[in-house]
């Protein structure tokens, strides 16, 4: 297993924006590096599709960055254990792989935060990432009428977004108040001088669209599909009919991979260092998981995190006062977008809050904790193995829904049993 | 320009341009459940990045497939069973 | 401050089982755990009730349980997800053939039910099984169940004025004059206590002789129909007879909702409680000799546990060695979940000296192996 495509010197595992700009680092460094993704593509959830189509702006500088380099890319190559210390399991195409490590770099991304409300599980109810990531990949969304209902920045660009693929977007609904927003609003000129023409950008293209702070969907209806959504201000509840309704409240650091491998968290993200050295020597990670931040904490993280590995702590150290900044933005953005307390009880006693398992919150209630609900309810023992019920259930009950179990995702059980696993699947 | 792909979707013909995810494939042929829950409630897709296994479908002949992370091929056969 | 009748150590299922049989007959319980009810081995098991034969006694205490599942099986609430899918064991040659031969008759003679499969009825009782397999026996009336939620229903069971249940109770020691001390100091009388924390349990009693055996399951995605019965290999004998090295063997479970378990394995001197790879593999390769399709399915995610094992195989279950206060109900390694029930049934015959139904001095803990060291 001394084969060249089963051993580095830095794995990166996930290409967004964090694993691009690390495995460009350690490259252009003078590392053997591999990076490889769950997906078929390059540039993570904001960037995918994007390289078939040529690119632009930042997407193809940084994607041309890597490609200048010697690095190995793997793509639909998935990391779900690692068997012994310096390996990792992956799933891909081709089969099994284990792939050797002397440094590891962990830029997995995020998930979509979910608050489970009545309606929610109706098909036409779709994460606002989630649907951009969906019509990236061809979803069509020609005259259909969406209402977004959530929290965060990514409202503008989703609302930008679904209207450009010609959505009638009905209404944007932004939990958090306008007071709040406007306070955020006066600090983006410091923490992010960018932000701000993205922002008129975004202005422009939603002409005509009602934006409401303080405002968020209370339940959605339908039979089969969803039919109309129902929302409420201070002011009124009302009901808009609609055929999607995108939701989601933020981002939550994907920490299984980190879990697995005994990295401290804290406060519900990696915690590491100033070189983005996480709590175990030789694994660095970078992006939102370390805390949500958006692509220019990714990026300069990921750069950080690839010079560090490569040794060249000094060329990393540069890179400080732009990291700062970035982490003074995700403050900003928190505190702007912080819960009202109403979104987070929307439930309903029969409403599902685990969707692998059909699991309502009145089967819940009677327990004190997330293991003694999950072992008698079955609530987070399906597919998705809690990433979507736990974020619900820690904001409604303040349960810590952490879990570290090999695999990290579902996967063949011949990729678990092939002990001579095959070499093929990296690709330049 | 793009190219075509062909695939059936519950034994229907369904042409995409490549590039299309099966999820897409699946919304452009009309289909709005992707799967049935067990309890028997209709779902599709919610996180579109693979971690909600909401829109799980059959895939030539194997079940449980993400159809938001797999990407259409030529001949693929897609079913809406579960 | 006397706190209760029974004082029980262990919210798992043998401790459940107890302290409900106990409250049942109308003594006053208080049931302690550390964390929730069955979320010590008994969350890792595999939930096979099943009729093991390596002793007489050890067949005595599995049928007799068994018996008290199956009069149980209608009161039994949905998530317990009781079935009585059967075991089949599969004999792979004309040694393991001759084997389940063996225990064919040592059922019948017992008066339970078992059938020969020859190599076309055991094709035709589990098509997924490879070709070529010589034969098998079934045993209709063995069961699987979801073991915490069994558990849970013990407990409710029990008149809600006679048991009370103190989840996140650490026990730091056992009170010799009966009752326990608390983690904070609390100390609550009882008239006795019951030892049932599992592995735990030779932390409570000194010089107990209670080893950790780990093992490693698989939980499968949905697959309705791959398996009907809980499938298990002959050659699993030879695997759970070796006391000493790690083992593993075919041993396949369908769950009332499609997902399979897929077992098992068998280490002493492990303790560090993570899934092992080499041997989770050894046991997926063992499992996929057996269903070749296996390797195919989808793997939601794996786990290991420890079993609370004795040098002869047999639980204890009865008052300790050196104190009469002191009771014992640990010690049931692979087969708590099956023996929960008979182990409840007998430690409150034995506390209320009513007649048992079957001899309970082979499970004595005062037999030799207690080294005569076991007191609070
Ligand atoms: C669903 C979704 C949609 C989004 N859409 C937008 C958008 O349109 N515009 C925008 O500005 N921001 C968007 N964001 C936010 C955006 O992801 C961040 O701002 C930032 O780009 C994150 O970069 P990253 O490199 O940290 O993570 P990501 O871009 O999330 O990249 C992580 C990568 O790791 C891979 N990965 C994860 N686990 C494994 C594993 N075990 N094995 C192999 N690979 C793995 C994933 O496939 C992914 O490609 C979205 C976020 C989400 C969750
Ligand atoms: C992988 C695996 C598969 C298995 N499959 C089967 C099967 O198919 N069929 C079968 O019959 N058996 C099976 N078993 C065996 C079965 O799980 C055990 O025999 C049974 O669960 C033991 O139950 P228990 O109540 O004695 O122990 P536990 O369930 O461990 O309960 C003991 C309880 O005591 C508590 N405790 C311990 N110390 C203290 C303390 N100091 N203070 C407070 N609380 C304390 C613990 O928190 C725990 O909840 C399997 C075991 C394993 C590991
Ligand atoms: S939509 Fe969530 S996994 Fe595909």
């Amino acid at each position: 297993m001394s084969d060249a495509n089963s051993r580095f010197e830095v794995v990166v595992v996930g290409a967004g924006p964090a694993g691009l700009a690390a495995a460009a680092a350690a490259a252009e460094s003078g590392r053997r590096t591999l990076v490889l993704d769950a997906t078929p593509w390059l540039g993570g959830q904001i960037w995918r599709g994007r390289e078939a189509k040529g690119g632009s702006g930042s997407a193809k500088r940084w994607l041309a960055r890597l490609q200048a380099t010697d690095a190995v890319v793997a793509r639909q190559t998935t990391v779900v254990a690692a068997p012994r210390p310096g390996v990792l399991l992956a799933e891909s195409p081709e089969g099994p792989r284990e792939i050797g490590w002397e440094t590891l770099i962990l830029t997995i991304g995020a998930r979509e935060l979910f608050l489970p409300f009545p309606g929610w599980t109706l098909p036409g109810v779709v994460g606002i990432g989630g649907l951009q990531v969906l019509v990236k990949g061809g979803w069509p969304l020609d005259g259909k009428r969406i209402v977004i209902a959530g929290s965060g920045p990514l409202l503008f660009a989703a609302g930008a977004e679904y209207r450009a693929a010609g959505a009638d977007v009905v209404l944007i609904a932004e939990q958090t108040d306008l007071g709040k927003l406007a306070r955020f609003g006066l600090s983006l000129p410091r923490l992010a001088p960018r932000k701000i023409t993205q922002a008129a950008q975004y202005q422009a293209s939603l002409l005509g669209v009602p934006y409401r702070p303080g405002c968020w969907a209370v339940s959605a209806q339908g039979a089969d599909r969803l039919e109309g959504v129902t929302l409420r201000s201070s002011r009124r509840t009302w009901t808009e009919r609609c055929d999607v309704l995108a939701t989601g409240f933020g981002f939550l650091p994907n920490l299984e991979l980190p879990r697995l491998f005994g990295c401290r968290t804290a406060n519900g993200a990696a915690v590491v260092d100033d070189r983005q050295e996480s709590s175990q020597a030789g694994i660095f990670i970078a992006g939102e998981p370390t805390g949500i931040g958006g692509e220019g904490r990714a990026l300069v993280e990921g750069l950080i995190a690839g010079f560090s590995a490569a040794g060249r702590l000094e060329r990393a150290g540069r890179l400080e006062k732009k990291r700062r900044r970035a982490m003074a933005f995700s403050r900003a953005m928190d505190r702007a977008f912080a819960l009202r307390e109403e979104v987070r009880n929307l439930a309903s006693p029969e409403t599902l809050i685990c969707r692998c398992e059909d699991v309502a919150r009145r089967d819940l209630e009677k327990f004190g904790d997330w293991r003694a609900a999950k072992l008698h309810t079955r609530c987070g023992m399906g597919p998705c193995q809690g990433r979507i019920c736990g974020g619900a259930v820690e904001k409604l009950y303040g349960w810590d829904a952490a879990s570290n179990r090999p695999p990290v995702f579902p996967v063949q059980i011949g990729t678990l049993r092939d002990p001579e696993p095959g070499s093929r699947g990296a690709s330049k | 320009m793009a190219e075509i792909v062909s695939l059936t979707i519950n034994g229907r013909p369904v042409r995409v341009p490549s590039g299309t995810v099966v999820a897409a494939a699946l919304a452009l042929a009309g289909e709005s459940r992707f799967r049935r829950s067990v309890a028997g409630h209709p779902r599709g897709p919610l996180c579109g990045m693979g971690v909600c296994f909401e829109c799980s479908v059959t895939i030539d002949g194997r079940p449980h497939c993400r159809s938001c992370q797999t990407l259409c091929a030529e001949g693929m056969e897609v079913r809406t069973d579960e | 401050m006397y706190g209760c009748d029974v004082a029980v150590v262990g919210a798992g299922i043998v401790g459940a089982a107890c302290a409900s049989e106990c409250a049942r007959a109308g003594l006053s319980v208080i049931v302690f755990d550390r964390g929730p009810v069955g979320g010590g081995t008994t969350a890792a098991a595999m939930g096979h009730v099943v009729v093991m034969d390596d002793s007489e006694a050890q067949f005595a205490l599995t049928s007799y349980s068994r018996r008290l599942w199956r009069d149980l099986a209608a009161e039994l609430p949905a998530e317990v997800h009781y079935e009585a899918c059967g075991t089949l064991w599969v004999a792979a040659d004309e040694e393991e053939m001759a084997e389940a031969r063996r225990k064919e008759e040592f059922c019948r003679v017992r008066g339970l039910r078992a059938e020969i499969l020859d190599e076309a009825a055991l094709r035709e009782a589990e098509p997924n099984l490879r070709p070529g397999l010589r034969g098998g026996l079934l045993i209709p009336d063995d069961a699987v169940l979801y073991p915490p939620s069994a558990a849970m229903f013990f407990l409710g069971r029990a008149p809600q004025n006679k048991i009370e249940f103190r989840a996140g109770s650490e026990v730091r020691a056992l009170n010799p004059d009966g009752g326990v001390i608390l983690g904070d100091g609390t100390r609550i009388s009882a008239g006795l206590t019951v030892n049932a924390a599992g592995c735990g349990s030779p932390d409570l009693t000194a010089g107990l002789p209670v080893k950790k055996r780990k093992g490693h399951l698989v939980v499968t995605h949905r697959y309705p129909g791959h398996i009907r019965h809980q499938i298990v290999e002959l050659g699993y004998l030879k695997s759970a007879h070796s006391v000493s090295s790690d083992s593993v063997a075919f041993n396949v479970q369908p769950r009332a909702n499609g997902q399979m378990l897929i077992g098992s394995s068998r280490q002493y001197g492990a303790e560090h409680p993570g899934v092992e790879f080499g041997i989770l593999r050894r046991m997926l390769e063992r499992a996929a000799m057996y269903l070749p399709d296996l390797g195919r399915l989808v793997a939601i995610r794996s786990w290991a546990g420890f079993r609370p094992a004795t040098p002869d195989k047999l639980p204890f279950i009865g008052p300790s060695a050196g104190n009469q206060k002191i009771w014992l109900a640990t010690g049931h390694e692979g087969l708590g979940i099956t023996s929960s029930l008979a182990t409840g049934r007998l430690l409150a015959d034995m506390v209320l000296n009513r007649p048992s139904e079957i001899p309970v001095a082979p499970y004595s803990p005062a037999r030799s192996l207690l080294e005569g060291k076991a007191h609070g």
